[in-house]
């Protein structure tokens, strides 16, 4: 066996963990997909109330923006861990960190809904207005596509947000992709490689999410205004 | 709810302990954000120098640092330091490195956008009567770049507050670790993290106003 | 000319919190008529248009469009809202032509004036495409189809949307001031293209600072002054025997301007 692959060096070691690793990495993707899911279709829901609800449907939406904006997220999710399991609802700490962050990044999507929806001018809203558009339908065939454009950075930069919150799931104990590498660590000691080898996974998975983003965007540059 | 009795008086037992820990929290995030404003302005010099050797690498450690999680950095500086016989940091001031490298790299945008911002004519201004280029600095562009800069600022140090809670995870013991202490031994679980919550919202909020007043008393002079 | 009116207006009042804008409009437009409102700035005359489609809701009076009430309903004595529904159906109705032209920049000249025929008025993609040639045809603009708004002059764009809204077949078309933000060049094109509709018979309502082509164009001209009707009649009466002293004053500003050739007329 080469030198640089026996036992004790780090690429024998990684090899050997494989299997913790790449679960501990499937956990972090199937947990960031579905916060971004949640986050992503509650944010569009609640930023439309944000913009064009009744009066107290504004507020009440403004008041839970404004709450999740200014507690730590980890705060939410030990809440939420401990709460529900307080309430004899029996979720999994998956399931808990996945609704902890998705509620938090819920905030941030709704938030930029309003203002990439606020920036169309009022002229748009009127004339989609009078030529007889339902609301649903000024929203998705007029408003829709002229914010859809200012919305995207943000929301790519809220998916970002969202990969590197899912590690906060490991300190209720999901073992997502940094507590397996933690606990390939606590076998082998080689604390610094294996935490660039985790640090090195999420810069490809955001690297990918904002490369993605990008093609997005570059897609919809069309939309000349 | 589901038949739970509310008592407060564990939160009234603990109030000096919940006190301390968000002061701690503040603190913490208030010397992260110092060093990383010169941390963050030195980088955004290095940006906008037009010299590759200095703009690369800078651009490379802000692209990092935004792609890597915060928790991951704690740990990596918090665990690995003491690898390279790095080992003269208690846990706290281990946490202030991670934290400082993290704002680092955001307040270096912020400066970079700050920097250009600036409109030319106050350099020219300033050319024009004959000062110096780190005077041009220092008298003018410095003092321009802070207030058009002041509310990003502003946004970061709550972002910081509450990224404090993180150094729960290495036992520091601010606000979440001591809330997290409270549930375990006392199980009032809602009064904990209602408290916990309300504390970080009240803080956050009052830093906005707080800062608020500042950009309106600064606003009020340009 | 049947015996029913269009759109009958009774009364009709609105404020914006503590301003009345609308003080008791009562206005008739019959079929294939045009009615020209003129009036200062700040007279309720583009309020009071809004308000016909339904942009503004008035609080009081009525407004019938071929003798249904816009936006609200009687039950048992009390006004409720019609729904959102009936009130896109309503607004289906009755075109609109902005000052802004708010052409959608996101799509091209022909999909903005079949958006409301496939949407609203359930037409097919292939009928829908044929009626938008038709009517970018009529106002001029039929190889322009497929530019975007940004590709097209200020009097292009808003001759898009008068064929955005010309090919809904509303009952009737209001007009908002829809040359005072075109550049002077540009303004006989557009005011051509409404001749054109009002020689064609169709039902207009338009707010104009355009007073030659007013004058030219109108069956019937209405002087609105602080949310009243201070004067109204035929062109010639309105604007050669005006009787009320605001509307002399209002007319004397416009002197200088009816030397002005105006390519409509």
């Amino acid at each position: 066996m080469e030198t640089w692959m026996a036992p004790g060096t780090f690429f024998f070691e990684a090899w050997q963990a494989r299997q913790g690793l790449l679960t501990g990495l499937g956990v972090t993707l199937l947990s960031s997909a579905f916060s971004i899911v949640m986050a992503t279709v509650c944010g569009l829901l609640m930023g439309v109330a944000l913009a064009y609800g009744w009066w107290w449907l504004r507020l009440l939406a403004r008041l839970y923006v404004d709450l999740m904006r200014g507690i730590p997220v980890l705060v939410l999710i030990l809440f939420t861990y401990y709460g529900l399991a307080l309430f004899g609802i029996n979720v999994a700490a998956f399931w808990a960190g996945v609704i902890a962050l998705g509620a938090f990044a819920t905030a941030h999507v709704a938030e930029n809904f309003r203002g990439a929806v606020e920036s169309v001018p009022a002229g748009q809203m009127e004339a989609a207005k009078a030529i007889g558009l339902t609301f649903p339908r000024r929203l998705y065939y007029v408003i829709l596509p002229q914010a859809f454009r200012r919305m995207l950075p943000p929301w790519v930069n809220t998916g970002l947000e969202i990969v590197k919150g899912t590690t906060l799931l490991s300190i209720i104990g999901v073992v997502e992709l940094l507590l397996a590498s933690q606990q390939v660590m606590a076998r082998n000691y080689m604390i610094v490689d294996f935490y660039l080898l985790a640090m090195v996974m999420y810069l490809i998975i955001n690297f990918s999410i904002a490369q993605l983003g990008a093609l997005l965007e570059r897609r919809f540059s069309y939309l000349r205004y | 709810m589901i038949d739970y009795h509310f008592d407060w008086s564990v939160i009234a037992r603990n109030s000096d302990k919940l006190i301390d820990a968000l002061i701690l929290g503040l603190w913490l995030a208030v010397v992260s954000l110092a060093i990383g404003s010169v941390i963050g302005l030195l980088a955004a010099y290095a940006r906008v120098s037009g010299k590759w050797w200095l703009s690369r690498p800078v651009w490379l450690y802000v692209e990092f640092i935004r792609c890597t999680p915060l928790l991951l950095l704690i740990f990596l500086i918090y665990f690995g330091l003491p690898e390279f016989d790095i080992s003269f940091l208690n846990k706290t001031q281990s946490f202030v490195v991670s934290l400082s490298l993290y704002a680092g790299a955001y307040m270096s945008e912020v400066f970079r956008a700050g920097l250009a911002s600036i409109p030319k004519q106050y350099v020219e201004a300033a050319k024009a009567i004959g000062l110096r280029p780190w005077q041009r600095q220092a008298y003018v562009i410095l003092p321009v770049m802070f207030r058009i800069t002041l509310p990003s600022i502003s946004n970061n140090l709550i972002s910081l507050f509450k990224d404090t809670s993180l150094a729960a995870a290495i036992a520091v013991p601010e606000l979440t670790f001591t809330a997290r202490q409270i549930n375990a031994n006392t199980f009032r679980v809602m009064e904990v993290w209602l408290t916990a919550s309300a504390l970080y919202l009240v803080t956050a909020y009052l830093i906005a106003i707080l800062l608020r007043l500042l950009e309106r008393r600064y606003a009020a002079i340009r | 000319m049947t015996d029913q009116p269009l759109l009958q207006a009774t009364a009709v009042h609105k404020s914006f919190g503590d301003v009345e804008v609308l003080k008791g409009i009562d206005l008739t437009v019959r079929q294939g008529q045009v009615v020209s409102l003129i009036g200062a700035s700040g007279s309720g005359k583009t309020t009071f248009l809004r308000c016909v489609n339904l942009l503004e809701e008035h609080d009081g009076g009525e407004i019938l469009l071929d003798g249904d009430p816009i936006g609200y309903r009687d039950i048992g004595g009390k006004r409720r809202r019609l729904s959102e529904a009936k009130v896109s159906a309503q607004r289906a109705r009755i075109g609109m032509v902005f000052q802004q032209f708010n052409l959608f920049p996101h799509l091209t000249a022909g999909d903005n004036v079949m958006l409301g025929l496939t949407k609203v008025l359930g037409k097919s993609k292939a009928e829908a495409r044929e009626i938008a040639g038709h009517w970018l045809g009529r106002v001029g603009l039929a190889e322009r189809r497929d530019h975007y708004p940004y590709q097209l002059s200020g009097g292009q764009q808003q001759r898009v949307a008068i064929a955005r809204a010309v090919a809904m077949q509303p009952r009737l078309l209001l007009f908002d001031e829809v040359t005072s933000a075109l550049d002077p060049e540009l303004v006989a094109e557009v005011l051509g293209v409404m001749h054109a509709l009002a020689d064609a018979g169709m039902t207009m309502l338009l707010v104009s600072h355009e007073m030659l082509f007013v004058r030219d164009v109108s069956h019937h001209v209405v002087f609105l002054d602080k949310g009243r009707i201070a004067q109204q009649g035929r062109p010639a009466d309105v604007f050669d025997n005006p009787e009320n002293e605001r509307l002399r004053s209002f007319l004397g500003r416009f002197h200088g301007l009816f030397g002005r050739a105006s390519a409509a007329s």
